[in-house]
């Protein structure tokens, strides 16, 4: 019996943990996504034929920390769209855990702060899985070559989430900034506190 | 009758004070090196269960009974739960009066690191940076991380598994 329970306790150990992330590292190649928008149209990266690249940003409505830096996504899609690498926000949570992040209220609150990018819903989480997005929000810089993309930088936006006028690091526009210029991402990978992806209990 | 003014307003400003300092003493605020040195402050047969946490983090909320039941179970034995709050600098009151209504004696800090991209892989290089996120040190050593809730069972079954 007892070694029953012991097995029992680790089979529930192991069968509830967050599977090992294996998601991709900086000079991967990126899968692109077929993912239905808030205007309800589905929206690939293939559908920028002219994009250099992509800052996909997986974010949600209920996030505190994804809530602090929306106004920065939304700025850096406004500085950065018609440079070429334009936002492409992807919220990966499971709205039975999550319910403010359901389509919806997805929708509702992309009206509200006028997103002027795509806010797509990853209904089966195969994309925040695959990219091996862990948090809100969790960025992934992408930059075409040839028919590839190329993942050039993960990481957070910058290094203060509670006050963006006192941010010193702006990872994501520093990386950017550097792959219009043709060099080498300085910073290519960095940590930050966020709310863990909610992914649907099987 | 001079005097015994003085006297009650020397009391009240007394009993003012040690109400103000005990509030302030709920959360101390602390930097890494605080943390750090408060996680290897424990005798060397002392289990440490360091849970980071925010008011706003609804499954680390969640988890919080199962570490305060925990700590009831594990009442007779080397083992010591502290809570490390990640909420925003200026939400620390918010983190005062969450700990005050709920009541538990578990010491409970307010980070204050910085740069999160400097301080995570210092609590564990495997951390992503998702909360809630628990760590268990034993004699100054860390010998357990582990990012995500946990329920009662598995809080349980790793402090028997990691305690003395």
């Amino acid at each position: 019996m007892k070694i029953l329970s012991t097995f029992f306790t680790a089979f529930i150990l192991f069968a509830s943990f967050t599977p090992v992330n294996t998601g991709y590292s900086v000079g991967d190649k990126a899968i692109d996504f077929k993912l239905k928008n808030i205007d309800d149209k589905m929206v690939s990266m293939a559908d920028f034929a002219s994009a250099k690249g992509f800052i996909v940003v997986f974010t949600c409505n209920h996030c505190p920390f994804a809530v602090k830096y929306e106004d920065r996504i939304i700025a850096l899609d406004k500085k950065y769209a018609k440079l070429g690498y334009p936002v492409i926000a992807i919220n990966p949570n499971d709205p039975v855990l999550a319910p403010t992040d359901d389509f919806e209220s997805m929708k509702v609150r992309a009206k509200k702060k006028k997103f002027t990018f795509p806010y797509l819903l990853d209904a089966t989480q195969e994309i925040a899985a695959a990219y091996g997005a862990i948090k809100t929000p969790h960025v992934f810089v992408l930059q075409k070559s040839d028919a590839d993309l190329i993942v050039k930088y993960i990481g957070a936006i910058d290094d203060n989430t509670e006050d963006a006028k006192l941010a010193k690091e702006k990872y994501v526009e520093t990386a950017v900034d550097a792959l219009l210029a043709g060099k080498p991402v300085p910073v290519t990978f960095t940590k930050a506190i966020g709310c863990g992806i909610k992914w649907k209990q099987s | 009758m001079k005097k015994a003014i003085l006297l009650y307003s020397l009391l009240v400003v007394v009993m003012l004070y040690s109400f103000v300092n005990k509030v302030a003493s709920v959360v101390p605020m602390m930097n890494l090196e605080q943390l750090q040195k408060r996680t290897l402050q424990t005798e060397s047969d002392t289990l440490m269960v360091v849970n980071f946490w925010a008011t706003w983090c609804v499954p680390c909320v969640e988890e919080l009974p199962y570490f305060l039941q925990s700590t009831k179970t594990f009442a007779n034995h080397k083992v010591k739960i502290i809570f490390v709050s990640l909420d925003f600098l200026k939400d620390h009151n918010k983190v005062i009066n969450f700990v005050k209504a709920r009541a538990f004696d578990n010491e409970v800090y307010h980070l204050d690191a910085g740069n999160p991209n400097s301080w995570i892989d210092k609590i564990d290089t495997t951390w992503g940076g998702s909360i809630p996120a628990t760590v268990f040190y034993r004699g100054g050593k860390k010998i357990l991380f582990h990012e995500g809730e946990l329920n009662q069972l598995q809080l349980d079954s790793l402090i028997n598994k990691t305690k003395l």
